[in-house]
């Protein structure tokens, strides 16, 4: 469909942007072999993202906490196939906060490495666009917006992430804020998250958590954000 | 509310803002205003289990950061209550119990840790506790060994707690974030499962930041709250008001 031409016709912009809506699996890097999960490579090396993310972070954070999710997510998606095979289906369902844990990590940092980026190439700066267009509509500006999503990730209270959404229905932009892992689903299909367990910023920026939100609005590729954007 | 002006007004006359001390300002409050408890210990007195560095920011940052919270909720909580504002009142409530947990639950961690030199880090320190821990688990092994699985099956942050109950006895109980065990049982003593707790020192090693904190358990005062009141357990947090 032509959402280009639609967009012209403002009223029909929240019903276009909403009948577009694709499974959400299209828009993300993760990736599988023959069902299993794997480690996406970065796409970036470890220390491009300095000096907002230490290379250090970025290495223990994808070589070992994202790898733990991988490796948790397919021992989830086996003792489900073990279970389902034997047909207990209560030992399969029972594997379902694990599955959530470990396939939401998987998830969320696949999509998080995609949509940071250093800031001597794609990283920084503002949207433009039909997503710019979209955060002056749906937040009143883009300084509205950042404020407002520094504002969610210093509430989280614990691990979790918050994220810039388009809600399918609507066909604005929100944000939201998730608990541990649960990665974003139903409604709502996930543009652009930020990380807020302590793992993605203690080494560097320890309890000062407020100065980690500030700085990494730096590293945000919003040329990924804007293709997931036009995409949904 | 014209004596608490009255007072600060006084009180700033009189004295320079730096001289006035913490208590001399909590009583023009109208809330209860708490206060960081000192560490019963140096901050590098649980090396090499848990590096000063950790122990000085836990304290000296994030514990102090939910007691500044917990002040600032309560005194919004109790301006709520006099107005009758009850949609505030609600939605101070989770604030509350995020900092207010956060307080206590690091108030009753520094307590039932201790230096792993100390007498009160060893087993015997806790004859009775002992006895209990064998019955209900059998062996203090297979206690460690769930309680240390506990721990690694927090999926976040969070603490794990072994507590006491009035009827069923000694329990593993995991909280998410900051949840104080505050429902009647006895918390004995309790582990930190956030990151802060030990990330610089253990990385992503969380396994093995959970075999070294068994080195550095006060036992002493575990068995003390073992044999002692809820009240008892939380009287740490009375003296720091």
């Amino acid at each position: 469909m032509s959402s280009t031409l639609m967009r012209t016709v403002p009223a029909l912009r929240a019903a276009a942007r909403a009948s577009a809506a694709k499974p959400a699996a299209a828009a993300m890097g993760t990736s599988f072999v023959r069902g299993k999960a794997t480690l996406p490579d970065l796409p970036y090396d470890y220390p491009a993202l300095e000096p907002y993310i230490s290379g250090k972070i970025m290495e223990l954070h994808h070589k070992k906490h994202h790898q733990t999710y991988v490796t948790g997510l397919n021992t989830a998606l086996e003792t489900i196939e073990g279970a389902k095979s034997k047909g207990d289906l209560t030992k399969a369902a029972s594997v379902a906060p694990l599955l959530n844990f470990h396939g939401g990590g998987h998830v969320n940092h696949s999509l998080f490495w995609e949509n940071l980026a250093p800031a001597s190439r794609e990283g920084g700066g503002e949207p433009d666009g039909a997503l710019k267009k979209a955060i002056d509509e749906d937040f009143g500006g883009f300084d509205t917006f950042r404020k407002q999503m520094n504002t969610a990730l210093a509430g989280i209270q614990g691990s979790g992430w918050a994220w810039l959404v388009k809600d399918k229905q609507s066909g604005t932009l929100g944000l939201v804020t998730r608990a541990n892992q649960d990665p974003v689903t139903g409604n709502y299909v996930p543009l652009m998250g930020i990380d807020a367990w302590e793992h993605a910023y203690y080494l560097q920026y320890e309890n000062r958590k407020a100065e980690y939100f500030d700085a990494i609005w730096n590293v945000i590729n919003w040329k990924t954000v804007a293709s997931r954007f036009d995409k949904s | 509310m014209v004596y608490f002006g009255f007072l600060t007004q006084l009180l700033s006359v009189q004295i320079p803002l730096e001289a006035v001390s913490e208590e001399q300002y909590n009583t023009t409050m109208a809330a209860a205003t708490y206060t960081l408890p000192s560490l019963p210990y140096a901050y590098n007195a649980l090396e090499p289990s848990i590096s000063a560095q950790i122990m000085e920011l836990h304290h000296s940052k994030h514990h102090q950061t939910y007691v500044t919270n917990l002040n600032k909720a309560l005194q919004s909580y109790s301006a709520a209550t006099a107005s009758g504002n009850v949609p505030d009142q609600i939605a101070l409530q989770a604030a509350i119990k995020f900092n207010g947990g956060g307080h206590i639950n690091h108030s009753l961690f520094w307590q039932n840790l201790a230096p792993s030199s100390s007498p009160d880090s060893k087993l015997e320190a806790a004859p009775k506790l002992m006895a209990e821990i064998k019955a209900t688990y059998d062996s203090f092994d297979r206690f460690k060994e769930a309680f240390t699985a506990a721990l690694l099956g927090i999926q976040g942050s969070g603490w794990g707690w072994l507590v006491k109950e009035e009827l069923t006895g000694l329990r593993i109980v995991t909280t998410k974030d900051q949840d104080p065990v505050v429902n009647g049982e006895v918390p004995i003593f309790g582990v930190d499962m956030w990151e802060h707790a030990y990330y610089l020192q253990y990385l992503n090693g969380k396994a093995a930041y959970v075999q070294n904190i068994w080195n550095v358990i006060n036992w002493k005062t575990a068995e003390e709250r073992f044999q002692g009141t809820r009240e008892e357990a939380f009287k740490v947090l009375k003296s720091q008001l």
